[in-house]
């Protein structure tokens, strides 16, 4: 095998994200649930997918299920070159703690730790040292401007903040995908603004987006939008706006406006 | 984008900063959670540092009486062998090649005192006013014998309630109480016939009989516990010997060269055919002392089983209860990458950490209210002082909490890592099921019985957590108060035979030990109830506030709340009263049960408590805003 040959073994996969026939059913009898009905998706490195529906369309299923927070019930599904329909519970955790950043929104942020403390977390579990855990926390709580927050517990900071912070904490291992699930959800306009600022520097920098939101001109901003409703695909639509480099185009014009 | 970690690095290095890290990460997490929870994580130390305190006392009693006998034995220049002989018997005694020294001997009678309407058999040694070479009984009150006045043993004294000055009566003659002492050649009251080293047959009435040291050779009925020492002049002990019957019986103090040879000298002088000789030895002397004890030890230890099971229970509620608040952060941590292991992990060291700090408070208290409960007594000089907690004793108490802590927290743990991530962060209450029989019955009853029943239904599990909680309560209460009845029906048996009016040191001691164990128990209880209603009022917060949105009354709702503690306080009481009874039947085999009265008294009585102690919380959760508490528990 020659050199050039070798390299494009070894370089990663284009396609991070491949779902085939996945789905997700939940209880049984009066109470049985469809939440995903066949799905096929892929997605591609450096991509930002926004995700949109109503309700109970099953929108957070497939996000929590590409972030192996839940268990397809059928179907492949394989994120960063790994089979999470395959993958043990163990397998399951290393692929969110190495592969995978989560931004909620109910940042879910743990009470009793500080900013600085939250962001760390991931890092410690997944393996560097204390002071290697401080330093990227440290710098990652500068990039979202929060340096001068970061003994602060959750309580103390405002909703934007803390999903700051939550942005910080899901990239504190560099992750091959940041999901969004509703990610301004619980903001104003301006708390908004600067976080879609924010992934929108990501995005420029190359992080593949998947965001689930409520919110149309988000979504405009993506380079993919998926329409979901019971549980499927009903429409998917590639955005011109929304392209590499041009994500928080909205926001910049939410401002202005 | 790629990650980094330890990629690089040499895979050793790498694993030793991830060590550290993991270190931090879990350090900071069991931290952070106590202190958070920090009522709960109290709760969890009391329950446990309560059995362990009670264990270390049970542990801690072997040989607290040791240091004082060998006090005593030196002040009093106790002897090494106390025979109980006829007077050629004690001759042939002092020249035996195996004595180095004796005194005596002295001779005996035996004769009812009396003194203030109280009775029992007293042990009469006759003695000379100069102080004796071997057993020199050390006054601690008073002066030695005099004609007419009589020196008593002091256990004997405290339970007769004579002092210096007083008269008793013996053989129908008055005598002076001259002074009070204590001796190491004789087992203190009430068991001197007791727990002496030698054992010897003899006929009585033409029946073999066996008796005891220095009972052996008295017309005392075996194995009684009403004899006492007195001291008098050799000549009133003659007095009291009817005419025309000489003294037969004589107590006589040797002194072996090597006091550890005493047993050995025993056995081969009493076992001689064709005598009948009485030693006691100076090692039976002192394990007789060490009766007393032996007795507390008795109650405690079953007391001490009876408080861990109880500890258990008490942990395992407490556990369920910080688990279903756990959830959430054990859902956090999945999302972010923590493995089952580190999850598990985290929770069962916090548990661990919090089960040995509860040990060593529950050491530290046991070895500090030890010497309260070991103390020597009157027969001895000196105190026990703190008891010594051997390495053993540390290990098994601390092994008793740990394993506590682990037979709580194992399943649960294993539970939180491997359950679901998505359930575990969305940890809201759940809708109860539509029951039409329930809502047609709601329907139809007051304000603060259908939000009482609403409040059940909405928060099954935690309503179920309640009743474990009250039943554990309720079962501990039901144990202790079979395990009372059983120690003083013992008591009682114990009692009958110090007959006479005379107060028993060893039936008084057990009765402080059964009072420690129920103060512990009680505190247990208390705290438990407490919690209970503490913890579930808070559950309810977002329910209160939103009634009082909606038109409630705040003390419809504290009523409400009332309604909703006793419907699940009430299947918990109930369960907890057979629960009870089959934890005092694993902490005592044997022993009667409390009657259906006490039961019915017990579970109304603790409804009665729950309710109020569910009216405090209630009340201060009315007066708050309903708007600050439904923001606060939206987010």
């Amino acid at each position: 095998m020659n050199t050039t040959a070798t390299a494009a073994v070894n370089a990663p996969p284009t396609v991070l994200v491949h779902a085939k026939g996945l789905r997700k059913e939940y209880g049984s009898g009066e109470g049985y649930v469809h939440a995903l009905d066949a799905v096929d998706l892929d997605v591609s490195r450096g991509e930002a997918v926004a995700v949109m529906g109503p309700s109970g369309c099953g929108k957070s299923t497939l996000l929590h299920l590409i972030g192996g927070l839940d268990r397809p019930s059928a179907g492949e599904l394989t994120v960063a070159g790994q089979r999470v329909d395959q993958l043990s519970e163990r397998g399951l955790a290393h692929l969110r703690r190495d592969e995978i950043g989560f931004v909620f929104q109910a940042y879910h942020l743990m009470d009793e730790l500080t900013a600085q403390e939250n962001v760390e977390l991931p890092a410690l579990l997944a393996g560097y040292s204390p002071s290697e855990a401080r330093a990227r926390a440290t710098a990652l709580l500068e990039q979202v401007d929060l340096a001068d927050r970061g003994r602060h517990l959750p309580s103390m900071l405002s909703g934007g903040q803390r999903q700051r912070v939550g942005i910080a904490r899901a990239l504190v291992n560099d992750p091959e995908i940041l999901l969004a699930d509703e990610p301004t959800g619980n903001l104003d306009s301006a708390a908004a603004y600067d976080l879609l600022r924010l992934l929108g520097d990501l995005h420029a920098e190359g992080l593949t987006l998947i965001i689930v939101t409520h919110d149309e001109r988000i979504a405009a901003t993506a380079d993919r939008l998926i329409s979901m409703r019971d549980g499927a695909f009903i429409d998917e639509t590639r955005l011109t706006g929304g392209s590499r480099g041009n994500f928080g185009t909205f926001a910049d014009w939410e401002r202005l406006g | 984008m790629s990650h980094q970690n330890g990629v690089n690095q040499p895979p050793r290095a790498a694993r030793k900063r991830a060590v550290k890290g993991r270190a931090l990460l879990i350090s900071r997490l069991v931290r952070r959670d106590i202190r958070l929870h920090l009522a709960q994580a109290l709760l969890f130390v009391i329950a446990i540092a309560v059995a362990s305190a009670t264990l270390t006392m049970a542990l801690s009693l072997n040989g607290v009486t040791n240091h004082p006998y060998a006090a005593t034995r030196a002040a009093t220049k106790g002897p090494d062998v106390v025979g109980y002989v006829t007077a050629p018997q004690a001759k042939n005694l002092i020249h035996d090649t195996g004595v180095a020294a004796s005194s005596g001997p002295y001779p005996l009678a035996s004769d009812t005192i009396r003194f203030d309407g109280r009775n029992a058999d007293a042990l009469v040694e006759g003695r000379v006013t100069a102080p004796a070479a071997i057993d020199r009984p050390l006054i601690t009150a008073g002066s030695w014998v005099r004609p007419g006045g009589v020196v008593i043993e002091r256990t004997f004294a405290d339970a007769l309630g004579v002092s210096v000055g007083d008269r008793v009566t013996l053989n129908h003659k008055s005598f002076m109480v001259a002074g009070i002492a204590v001796t190491a050649a004789q087992p203190p009251y009430p068991n001197l016939c007791w727990g002496t080293a030698v054992v010897s047959l003899k006929i009585k009435g033409g029946r073999e009989t066996s008796d005891q040291g220095a009972c052996a050779n008295l017309n005392f009925v075996g194995e009684q516990r009403n004899v006492g020492l007195v001291w008098m002049t050799e000549s009133d002990v003659a007095g009291m010997v009817s005419e025309g019957h000489g003294i037969n019986d004589y107590a006589l103090d040797l002194r072996l060269p090597n006091p550890a040879d005493a047993q050995a000298f025993a056995n081969i002088h009493t076992f001689v055919p064709g005598r009948s000789l009485a030693l006691s030895t100076w090692e039976g002397v002192a394990s007789a002392d060490a009766l007393l004890v032996n007795d507390q030890r008795g109650v405690l230890k079953p007391g001490a089983l009876l408080l861990t099971l109880l500890a258990i229970a008490s942990v395992a509620v407490l556990v369920g209860r910080r688990l279903s608040e756990y959830a959430r952060r054990v859902g956090l941590l999945k999302a972010v990458g923590g493995t089952p292991s580190v999850i598990a992990g985290t929770f069962l060291l916090e548990n661990l950490v919090l089960a040995l700090i509860a040990s060593l408070v529950g050491l530290m208290v046991g070895w500090l209210v030890s010497p309260l409960l070991t103390n020597p007594g009157a027969a001895l000089i000196g105190t026990a002082g703190a008891p010594s907690i051997s390495l053993s004793t540390i290990v098994e108490v601390v092994g008793v909490a740990i394993v506590v802590a682990l037979v709580a927290c194992l399943v649960p743990a294993i539970r939180a890592a491997r359950g679901s991530t998505v359930d575990a962060m969305n940890d809201v209450a759940r809708p109860p099921r539509r029951r039409g029989t329930l809502i047609r019955m709601s329907r139809r009853l007051p304000i603060p019985a259908l939000f009482g029943l609403r409040l059940v239904a909405r928060r099954p599990l935690r309503a179920l957590l309640s009743a474990a909680n009250v039943a554990v309560t309720v079962a501990g209460i039901v144990a202790v108060i079979a395990f009372h009845a059983d120690v003083h029906s013992k008591l009682s048996i114990a009692s009958g035979l110090t007959a006479g009016g005379l107060s028993d040191p060893v039936v008084n001691r057990d009765e402080q030990m059964l009072a420690v164990i129920t103060i512990m128990l009680i505190v247990l209880a208390v705290l438990n109830a407490f919690f209970t209603t503490w913890a579930s009022v808070l559950d309810a917060r977002r329910s209160s506030a939103l009634m009082r949105a909606l038109g409630a009354r705040a003390r419809q709702v504290s009523s409400g709340l009332v309604v909703a503690q006793l419907l699940s306080a009430l299947p918990g009481a109930i369960i907890g009263v057979p629960l009870g009874i089959l934890l005092f039947r694993a902490a005592v085999q044997a022993g009667s049960l409390p009657s259906p009265l006490w039961l019915i008294t017990i579970v109304i009585g603790t409804l009665v408590v729950i309710a109020a102690l569910t009216v405090v919380p209630a009340r201060i959760g009315s007066t708050q805003s309903i708007v600050e508490v439904l923001q606060t528990e939206a987010t």
